[in-house]
Protein backbone atom coordinates (compact mmCIF):
# COMPACT_ATOMS: atom_id res chain seq x y z
CA UNK A 1 0.00 0.00 0.00
CA UNK A 2 1.34 3.51 -0.92
CA UNK A 3 2.20 6.45 1.20
CA UNK A 4 -0.75 8.39 0.07
CA UNK A 5 -2.92 5.29 0.89
CA UNK A 6 -2.12 5.13 4.42
CA UNK A 7 -2.32 8.87 4.28
CA UNK A 8 -5.93 8.86 3.26
CA UNK A 9 -7.22 6.64 6.12
CA UNK A 10 -7.77 9.89 7.77
CA UNK A 11 -8.10 12.69 6.71
CA UNK A 12 -5.13 15.62 6.80
CA UNK A 13 -5.92 18.31 10.10
CA UNK A 14 -5.76 21.79 9.97
CA UNK A 15 -3.60 22.68 12.97
CA UNK A 16 -1.78 20.22 15.20
CA UNK A 17 0.90 17.39 15.08
CA UNK A 18 1.42 14.31 13.27
CA UNK A 19 3.72 11.54 14.56
CA UNK A 20 4.50 8.78 11.78
CA UNK A 21 6.70 5.99 11.79
CA UNK A 22 5.50 5.02 15.15
CA UNK A 23 6.46 1.00 16.48
CA UNK A 24 3.53 -0.84 15.10
CA UNK A 25 1.43 -1.45 17.66
CA UNK A 26 2.87 1.18 19.71
CA UNK A 27 0.34 3.91 19.15
CA UNK A 28 -1.41 3.62 22.26
CA UNK A 29 1.19 3.83 24.70
CA UNK A 30 2.60 6.71 22.66
CA UNK A 31 -0.53 8.44 23.87
CA UNK A 32 -0.27 7.39 26.98
CA UNK A 33 2.80 8.65 27.35
CA UNK A 34 1.89 12.07 25.83
CA UNK A 35 -0.97 12.13 28.63
CA UNK A 36 -3.50 12.15 25.74
CA UNK A 37 -6.61 10.18 26.45
CA UNK A 38 -10.19 10.25 26.17
CA UNK A 39 -10.91 13.49 28.80
CA UNK A 40 -9.82 15.56 26.04
CA UNK A 41 -11.47 17.84 23.46
CA UNK A 42 -8.61 17.68 20.81
CA UNK A 43 -9.57 15.56 18.11
CA UNK A 44 -7.20 12.25 17.94
CA UNK A 45 -6.74 9.98 14.89
CA UNK A 46 -5.02 6.75 15.24
CA UNK A 47 -4.06 4.42 12.34
CA UNK A 48 -2.43 1.05 13.55
CA UNK A 49 -0.19 -1.64 11.72
CA UNK A 50 -0.51 -0.11 8.55
CA UNK A 51 2.77 -0.99 5.71
CA UNK A 52 5.68 0.95 5.75
CA UNK A 53 8.56 0.79 3.59
CA UNK A 54 10.97 1.33 5.92
CA UNK A 55 9.48 -0.58 9.08
CA UNK A 56 7.38 -3.01 7.87
CA UNK A 57 4.18 -1.71 9.66
CA UNK A 58 3.80 1.54 11.79
CA UNK A 59 1.06 3.45 13.90
CA UNK A 60 0.62 6.76 12.64
CA UNK A 61 -0.92 9.48 15.38
CA UNK A 62 -2.61 12.59 14.24
CA UNK A 63 -3.29 15.44 17.06
CA UNK A 64 -5.32 18.30 16.34
CA UNK A 65 -4.75 21.66 17.93
CA UNK A 66 -1.83 20.61 19.88
CA UNK A 67 1.40 21.38 19.20
CA UNK A 68 3.63 18.99 21.21
CA UNK A 69 7.11 20.83 22.75
CA UNK A 70 10.23 19.29 22.65
CA UNK A 71 10.06 18.11 26.04
CA UNK A 72 6.89 15.77 25.44
CA UNK A 73 8.58 14.61 22.66
CA UNK A 74 11.80 13.41 24.39
CA UNK A 75 9.30 11.50 26.55
CA UNK A 76 8.90 8.95 23.36
CA UNK A 77 12.21 8.68 22.57
CA UNK A 78 11.15 5.38 25.21
CA UNK A 79 8.73 3.66 22.57
CA UNK A 80 9.17 6.03 19.82
CA UNK A 81 12.91 6.32 19.32
CA UNK A 82 12.98 6.85 15.36
CA UNK A 83 9.35 8.39 14.71
CA UNK A 84 8.90 11.23 12.50
CA UNK A 85 7.06 14.33 14.06
CA UNK A 86 5.60 17.02 12.02
CA UNK A 87 3.85 20.28 13.55
CA UNK A 88 0.83 20.97 10.58
CA UNK A 89 -0.51 24.87 10.91
CA UNK A 90 -2.74 25.82 8.19
CA UNK A 91 -2.85 22.21 6.53
CA UNK A 92 1.22 22.48 5.76
CA UNK A 93 4.09 21.27 7.33
CA UNK A 94 5.24 24.10 9.37
CA UNK A 95 8.12 22.40 11.37
CA UNK A 96 9.83 18.98 11.27
CA UNK A 97 10.62 18.03 15.20
CA UNK A 98 13.73 15.37 16.22
CA UNK A 99 13.03 12.80 19.04
CA UNK A 100 16.02 13.31 21.02
CA UNK A 101 17.25 10.03 23.30
CA UNK A 102 19.57 11.87 25.78
CA UNK A 103 22.20 9.79 27.65
CA UNK A 104 19.75 10.19 31.21
CA UNK A 105 16.33 10.12 31.33
CA UNK A 106 15.08 12.56 33.77
CA UNK A 107 11.47 12.93 35.50
CA UNK A 108 9.68 11.14 32.63
CA UNK A 109 8.99 7.96 34.53
CA UNK A 110 9.40 5.80 37.68
CA UNK A 111 11.34 3.04 37.94
CA UNK A 112 10.06 -0.25 37.13
CA UNK A 113 11.75 -2.37 40.59
CA UNK A 114 9.08 -2.26 42.98
CA UNK A 115 11.69 -2.37 45.34
CA UNK A 116 14.19 0.70 44.38
CA UNK A 117 13.98 3.53 46.71
CA UNK A 118 12.26 5.86 44.16
CA UNK A 119 8.86 3.72 44.59
CA UNK A 120 8.44 5.95 48.18
CA UNK A 121 6.23 8.90 46.17
CA UNK A 122 7.21 11.31 48.82
CA UNK A 123 11.29 11.61 48.02
CA UNK A 124 11.98 14.30 46.51
CA UNK A 125 15.11 13.36 44.12
CA UNK A 126 14.75 13.19 40.50
CA UNK A 127 13.70 9.93 39.05
CA UNK A 128 16.81 9.56 36.61
CA UNK A 129 16.73 6.56 34.03
CA UNK A 130 20.39 6.03 32.63
CA UNK A 131 20.97 4.73 28.91
CA UNK A 132 22.78 1.61 28.60
CA UNK A 133 22.17 1.14 25.41
CA UNK A 134 20.60 2.45 22.20
CA UNK A 135 19.77 -0.38 19.86
CA UNK A 136 18.20 -1.98 21.54
CA UNK A 137 17.33 0.39 23.63
CA UNK A 138 18.38 -0.35 27.91
CA UNK A 139 17.95 1.93 30.73
CA UNK A 140 18.97 1.20 34.01
CA UNK A 141 17.74 3.27 37.36
CA UNK A 142 20.27 5.45 38.35
CA UNK A 143 19.75 4.93 42.08
CA UNK A 144 19.30 0.85 42.25
CA UNK A 145 20.88 -0.31 39.28
CA UNK A 146 18.06 -2.39 37.73
CA UNK A 147 17.79 -2.80 34.28
CA UNK A 148 13.55 -1.03 33.40
CA UNK A 149 10.75 -2.95 31.61
CA UNK A 150 10.84 -0.59 28.89
CA UNK A 151 6.52 -1.73 28.88
CA UNK A 152 6.34 -0.88 32.12
CA UNK A 153 8.06 1.98 32.05
CA UNK A 154 4.68 3.42 30.25
CA UNK A 155 2.68 2.46 33.64
CA UNK A 156 5.02 4.27 35.49
CA UNK A 157 5.02 8.09 33.59
CA UNK A 158 4.83 10.72 35.85
CA UNK B 1 31.63 14.54 48.39
CA UNK B 2 31.77 11.12 46.35
CA UNK B 3 31.34 7.84 49.01
CA UNK B 4 31.87 3.88 48.57
CA UNK B 5 28.15 3.06 46.82
CA UNK B 6 29.42 0.46 44.57
CA UNK B 7 32.90 -1.10 43.85
CA UNK B 8 32.97 1.10 40.55
CA UNK B 9 33.50 4.52 42.70
CA UNK B 10 37.13 2.90 43.51
CA UNK B 11 40.14 2.09 40.66
CA UNK B 12 41.93 -1.37 40.81
CA UNK B 13 44.83 0.86 42.38
CA UNK B 14 42.64 2.74 45.23
CA UNK B 15 41.32 -0.62 45.88
CA UNK B 16 45.10 -1.26 46.40
CA UNK B 17 45.93 1.32 48.33
CA UNK B 18 43.24 1.01 50.85
CA UNK B 19 44.34 -2.85 51.53
CA UNK B 20 47.77 -1.85 52.08
CA UNK B 21 46.79 0.85 54.36
CA UNK B 22 44.29 -1.51 56.51
CA UNK B 23 47.92 -4.19 56.31
CA UNK B 24 49.61 -1.13 58.05
CA UNK B 25 46.63 -0.29 60.61
CA UNK B 26 46.28 -4.06 61.98
CA UNK B 27 48.14 -3.43 65.12
CA UNK B 28 45.99 -0.34 65.90
CA UNK B 29 42.54 -2.39 64.98
CA UNK B 30 43.96 -4.97 67.49
CA UNK B 31 43.97 -2.73 70.45
CA UNK B 32 47.74 -3.08 70.39
CA UNK B 33 48.70 0.86 70.13
CA UNK B 34 46.63 4.28 69.88
CA UNK B 35 46.82 5.99 66.78
CA UNK B 36 43.88 8.72 66.45
CA UNK B 37 43.66 9.57 63.12
CA UNK B 38 40.04 10.82 62.77
CA UNK B 39 39.93 12.20 66.68
CA UNK B 40 37.24 14.71 66.43
CA UNK B 41 35.58 13.42 63.25
CA UNK B 42 31.74 11.73 63.88
CA UNK B 43 30.84 8.99 62.08
CA UNK B 44 26.93 8.14 61.76
CA UNK B 45 25.93 4.86 61.81
CA UNK B 46 22.32 5.00 59.84
CA UNK B 47 21.28 1.12 60.12
CA UNK B 48 17.42 0.72 58.91
CA UNK B 49 17.45 -2.89 59.07
CA UNK B 50 19.24 -5.54 61.43
CA UNK B 51 23.15 -5.49 61.65
CA UNK B 52 25.73 -6.81 64.13
CA UNK B 53 29.09 -7.21 62.46
CA UNK B 54 28.71 -3.93 59.91
CA UNK B 55 27.33 -1.74 62.20
CA UNK B 56 29.86 -3.00 65.05
CA UNK B 57 32.70 -2.73 62.86
CA UNK B 58 32.35 0.74 61.46
CA UNK B 59 31.67 2.16 65.49
CA UNK B 60 34.80 0.00 66.21
CA UNK B 61 36.60 1.06 63.54
CA UNK B 62 36.37 4.91 64.07
CA UNK B 63 36.74 4.64 68.01
CA UNK B 64 39.83 2.94 67.28
CA UNK B 65 41.12 5.79 65.62
CA UNK B 66 39.76 8.03 68.21
CA UNK B 67 36.57 9.67 66.31
CA UNK B 68 33.47 9.42 67.83
CA UNK B 69 29.85 7.49 66.45
CA UNK B 70 26.38 8.53 66.77
CA UNK B 71 23.50 6.28 66.02
CA UNK B 72 20.41 5.93 64.32
CA UNK B 73 19.14 3.58 67.06
CA UNK B 74 16.40 1.19 66.57
CA UNK B 75 14.19 2.54 63.23
CA UNK B 76 11.08 2.11 65.03
CA UNK B 77 11.74 4.52 67.57
CA UNK B 78 13.36 7.57 65.12
CA UNK B 79 11.85 9.70 62.96
CA UNK B 80 10.92 7.07 60.37
CA UNK B 81 8.00 5.44 61.32
CA UNK B 82 6.79 9.03 61.39
CA UNK B 83 7.23 9.07 57.67
CA UNK B 84 10.40 10.91 57.73
CA UNK B 85 11.64 10.38 53.74
CA UNK B 86 15.26 8.74 53.33
CA UNK B 87 16.35 12.38 51.65
CA UNK B 88 14.88 14.35 54.91
CA UNK B 89 16.75 11.84 57.37
CA UNK B 90 19.94 11.63 55.47
CA UNK B 91 19.84 16.26 55.53
CA UNK B 92 19.27 15.86 59.56
CA UNK B 93 22.64 13.67 59.59
CA UNK B 94 24.34 15.14 57.17
CA UNK B 95 24.64 18.30 59.32
CA UNK B 96 25.34 15.88 62.55
CA UNK B 97 28.17 14.14 61.27
CA UNK B 98 31.01 13.73 58.99
CA UNK B 99 30.83 10.58 56.94
CA UNK B 100 27.88 8.23 56.93
CA UNK B 101 27.53 4.36 57.31
CA UNK B 102 24.23 3.03 55.95
CA UNK B 103 22.24 -0.10 55.39
CA UNK B 104 18.16 -0.07 54.17
CA UNK B 105 16.02 -2.51 52.85
CA UNK B 106 15.18 -0.79 49.51
CA UNK B 107 17.75 -0.75 47.03
CA UNK B 108 19.25 2.21 45.04
CA UNK B 109 18.68 3.95 48.63
CA UNK B 110 22.42 4.15 49.20
CA UNK B 111 23.63 6.54 46.27
CA UNK B 112 20.08 8.08 46.44
CA UNK B 113 21.88 9.36 50.06
CA UNK B 114 24.87 9.46 48.30
CA UNK B 115 22.77 11.88 46.14
CA UNK B 116 21.40 13.61 49.23
CA UNK B 117 24.62 14.86 51.18
CA UNK B 118 27.58 16.95 51.09
CA UNK B 119 29.79 14.15 53.62
CA UNK B 120 30.87 10.99 52.13
CA UNK B 121 28.17 8.26 52.54
CA UNK B 122 29.08 4.42 52.96
CA UNK B 123 27.08 1.76 51.61
CA UNK B 124 26.78 -0.95 54.19
CA UNK B 125 23.87 -2.80 52.21
CA UNK B 126 20.55 -1.58 50.01
CA UNK B 127 18.20 -4.29 49.61
CA UNK B 128 19.56 -6.99 47.22
CA UNK B 129 21.76 -4.43 45.98
CA UNK B 130 25.47 -3.80 46.69
CA UNK B 131 27.45 -4.33 49.76
CA UNK B 132 30.75 -3.04 48.58
CA UNK B 133 32.58 -2.39 52.46
CA UNK B 134 31.84 -5.85 53.07
CA UNK B 135 33.92 -6.48 49.45
CA UNK B 136 36.57 -4.36 50.82
CA UNK B 137 37.21 -6.69 54.16
CA UNK B 138 36.70 -9.55 51.67
CA UNK B 139 39.75 -8.61 49.45
CA UNK B 140 41.88 -8.12 52.08
CA UNK B 141 41.27 -11.27 53.46
CA UNK B 142 41.70 -12.89 50.42
CA UNK B 143 45.19 -11.19 49.54
CA UNK B 144 46.58 -11.76 53.39
CA UNK B 145 45.79 -15.30 52.77
CA UNK B 146 47.24 -15.62 49.52
CA UNK B 147 49.46 -12.48 48.54
CA UNK B 148 47.58 -11.71 45.85
CA UNK B 149 44.12 -10.95 44.13
CA UNK B 150 45.09 -11.89 40.96
CA UNK B 151 44.61 -15.12 38.93
CA UNK B 152 42.44 -16.87 41.68
CA UNK B 153 39.50 -19.34 41.29
CA UNK B 154 36.52 -18.03 43.57
CA UNK B 155 33.66 -19.85 43.64
CA UNK B 156 30.51 -17.81 44.88
CA UNK B 157 28.29 -20.57 46.30
CA UNK B 158 24.51 -20.30 47.78
CA UNK B 159 21.92 -17.36 47.53
CA UNK B 160 23.92 -15.31 44.42
CA UNK B 161 20.44 -13.52 43.62
CA UNK B 162 19.84 -11.85 47.14
CA UNK B 163 23.10 -11.97 48.10
CA UNK B 164 24.36 -8.73 47.84
CA UNK B 165 27.75 -9.61 49.45
CA UNK B 166 28.33 -11.63 46.49
CA UNK B 167 27.71 -8.96 44.05
CA UNK B 168 29.35 -6.65 44.77
CA UNK B 169 32.74 -9.10 45.62
CA UNK B 170 32.14 -10.54 41.90
CA UNK B 171 32.48 -7.22 40.04
CA UNK B 172 35.86 -6.76 41.74
CA UNK B 173 36.61 -10.14 41.35
CA UNK B 174 36.43 -10.06 37.87
CA UNK B 175 38.48 -6.92 37.54
CA UNK B 176 41.95 -8.29 39.52
CA UNK B 177 41.31 -11.06 37.11
CA UNK B 178 40.29 -13.96 39.09
CA UNK B 179 38.07 -16.68 37.80
CA UNK B 180 34.99 -17.03 39.08
CA UNK B 181 32.24 -19.76 39.47
CA UNK B 182 29.03 -19.36 40.64
CA UNK B 183 27.24 -22.26 42.40
CA UNK B 184 23.51 -21.79 43.28
CA UNK B 185 20.40 -23.25 42.82
CA UNK B 186 18.46 -22.26 39.51
CA UNK B 187 15.97 -20.01 41.58
CA UNK B 188 18.95 -18.44 42.90
CA UNK B 189 21.24 -17.77 40.22
CA UNK B 190 23.17 -14.46 40.01
CA UNK B 191 20.91 -11.55 38.70
CA UNK B 192 21.43 -11.51 34.72
CA UNK B 193 22.25 -7.56 34.61
CA UNK B 194 25.54 -8.38 37.28
CA UNK B 195 26.56 -11.43 34.56
CA UNK B 196 26.11 -9.30 31.46
CA UNK B 197 28.52 -6.47 33.87
CA UNK B 198 31.21 -9.09 34.69
CA UNK B 199 30.90 -10.20 30.58
CA UNK B 200 31.45 -6.55 29.83
CA UNK B 201 34.77 -6.77 31.80
CA UNK B 202 35.79 -9.89 29.85
CA UNK B 203 35.23 -12.75 32.43
CA UNK B 204 34.27 -15.44 31.50
CA UNK B 205 31.82 -16.37 34.05
CA UNK B 206 30.87 -20.30 34.70
CA UNK B 207 27.44 -20.82 36.46
CA UNK B 208 26.83 -24.37 37.53
CA UNK B 209 24.77 -26.12 40.49
CA UNK B 210 27.41 -28.48 42.24
CA UNK B 211 29.07 -26.69 44.56
CA UNK B 212 30.73 -29.98 45.67
CA UNK B 213 32.59 -30.43 41.96
CA UNK B 214 34.41 -26.85 42.66
CA UNK B 215 36.22 -28.08 46.01
CA UNK B 216 39.28 -29.22 44.39
CA UNK B 217 40.11 -26.23 42.01
CA UNK B 218 38.97 -23.92 44.15
CA UNK B 219 41.70 -21.24 45.63
CA UNK B 220 38.78 -19.41 48.12
CA UNK B 221 35.00 -21.03 48.19
CA UNK B 222 33.01 -18.24 49.34
CA UNK B 223 29.87 -19.06 51.19
CA UNK B 224 26.52 -17.36 51.76
CA UNK B 225 23.25 -18.16 53.66
CA UNK B 226 20.45 -19.13 51.63
CA UNK B 227 17.71 -18.12 53.36
CA UNK B 228 14.23 -19.91 54.39
CA UNK B 229 11.81 -17.16 53.10
CA UNK B 230 13.14 -17.33 49.70
CA UNK B 231 11.30 -20.65 49.07
CA UNK B 232 7.41 -21.14 48.15
CA UNK B 233 7.45 -24.12 51.22
CA UNK B 234 9.89 -26.01 53.23
CA UNK B 235 10.40 -28.96 51.72
CA UNK B 236 11.70 -27.09 48.52
CA UNK B 237 13.75 -25.12 51.12
CA UNK B 238 15.60 -28.22 52.55
CA UNK B 239 15.71 -29.74 49.38
CA UNK B 240 18.01 -26.90 48.08
CA UNK B 241 19.55 -25.75 51.12
CA UNK B 242 21.07 -29.29 51.60
CA UNK B 243 23.52 -29.29 48.29
CA UNK B 244 24.91 -25.97 49.49
CA UNK B 245 26.27 -26.98 52.48
CA UNK B 246 29.77 -27.93 53.55
CA UNK B 247 31.33 -30.24 55.80
CA UNK B 248 34.93 -30.62 56.98
CA UNK B 249 35.12 -34.67 55.03
CA UNK B 250 34.29 -32.80 51.63
CA UNK B 251 37.16 -30.94 51.75
CA UNK B 252 39.86 -33.70 51.61
CA UNK B 253 40.83 -32.76 48.06
CA UNK B 254 41.05 -29.72 48.63
CA UNK B 255 44.29 -27.55 48.05
CA UNK B 256 46.06 -26.73 51.37
CA UNK B 257 46.09 -23.22 51.01
CA UNK B 258 42.28 -23.06 49.44
CA UNK B 259 40.43 -20.36 52.24
CA UNK B 260 36.58 -20.61 53.64
CA UNK B 261 35.05 -17.47 53.98
CA UNK B 262 31.31 -16.73 54.62
CA UNK B 263 30.29 -12.76 55.69
CA UNK B 264 28.23 -14.42 58.56
CA UNK B 265 25.94 -15.41 60.24
CA UNK B 266 25.78 -18.85 59.04
CA UNK B 267 22.95 -20.83 59.44
CA UNK B 268 24.04 -24.60 58.12
CA UNK B 269 25.99 -24.22 55.31
CA UNK B 270 28.73 -24.32 56.83
CA UNK B 271 29.09 -27.42 59.23
CA UNK B 272 31.09 -26.53 62.61
CA UNK B 273 33.83 -29.28 61.48
CA UNK B 274 34.84 -26.57 59.08
CA UNK B 275 36.08 -24.32 61.58
CA UNK B 276 38.92 -26.51 62.80
CA UNK B 277 40.24 -27.16 59.56
CA UNK B 278 43.02 -25.29 58.51
CA UNK B 279 40.22 -23.62 55.63
CA UNK B 280 38.26 -22.01 57.79
CA UNK B 281 38.82 -18.32 57.31
CA UNK B 282 35.01 -16.81 58.21
CA UNK B 283 36.07 -14.85 61.80
CA UNK B 284 38.96 -13.91 60.76
CA UNK B 285 37.10 -12.32 57.98
CA UNK B 286 34.76 -10.88 60.30
CA UNK B 287 37.76 -8.87 62.43
CA UNK B 288 38.96 -7.65 59.48
CA UNK B 289 35.84 -5.79 58.77
CA UNK B 290 37.31 -3.21 61.19
CA UNK B 291 40.78 -2.68 59.48
CA UNK B 292 39.44 -2.54 56.33
CA UNK B 293 36.70 0.49 57.60
CA UNK B 294 39.06 1.99 59.08
CA UNK B 295 41.21 2.05 55.99
CA UNK B 296 38.27 3.33 53.85
CA UNK B 297 37.15 5.96 56.08
CA UNK B 298 40.52 7.65 55.92
CA UNK B 299 40.73 7.57 52.53
CA UNK B 300 37.20 9.21 52.29
CA UNK B 301 37.81 11.55 54.79
CA UNK B 302 41.16 12.55 53.15
CA UNK B 303 43.18 11.42 56.02
CA UNK B 304 46.60 9.93 55.38
CA UNK B 305 47.75 6.79 56.92
CA UNK B 306 51.31 6.78 58.30
CA UNK B 307 53.82 4.91 56.42
CA UNK B 308 55.12 4.00 59.56
CA UNK B 309 52.57 3.39 61.98
CA UNK B 310 54.66 2.30 64.68
CA UNK B 311 56.32 5.03 64.69
CA UNK B 312 53.25 7.42 64.49
CA UNK B 313 50.76 5.62 67.26
CA UNK B 314 51.31 5.49 70.91
CA UNK B 315 51.27 2.39 73.34
CA UNK B 316 47.77 1.98 74.86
Amino acid sequence: MSQEANMRRVTAIKNGTVIDHVPAGKALSVLKMLGIGGYMSNPVSLVMNVPSKKMGGKDIIKVEDRELTQNELDKLALVAPDASVAIIRAYTVAEKMEINLTNEVVNVARCTFSNCITTNPREPLPHRLVVTKRDPLELRCRYCGKTQDIEGLVDNLL
Amino acid sequence: MPGLITMDDLTNEEIISILDDAERLLPVARGEMYLPLLQGRILGNLFFEPSTRTRMSFETAMKRLGGNVVNLGDVKTSSVVKGETLFDTIQMVDGYTDIIAMRHPRQGAAQYACDSAKVPIMNGGDGAGHHPTQTMLDLFTIRRSHGTLEGLNVVLAGDLRYGRTVHSLSHALVRFGCNVTFASPDSLRMPEEIVADLKVHGAEVVETDDLIGQINSADVIYMTRIQKERFPDEDEYTKVAGAYKLHARDLDGAKAEMIIMHPLPRVEEIHPSVDSTRHACYFEQAFNGVVARMALMCKLLGVTVPEDVNEAGGVL
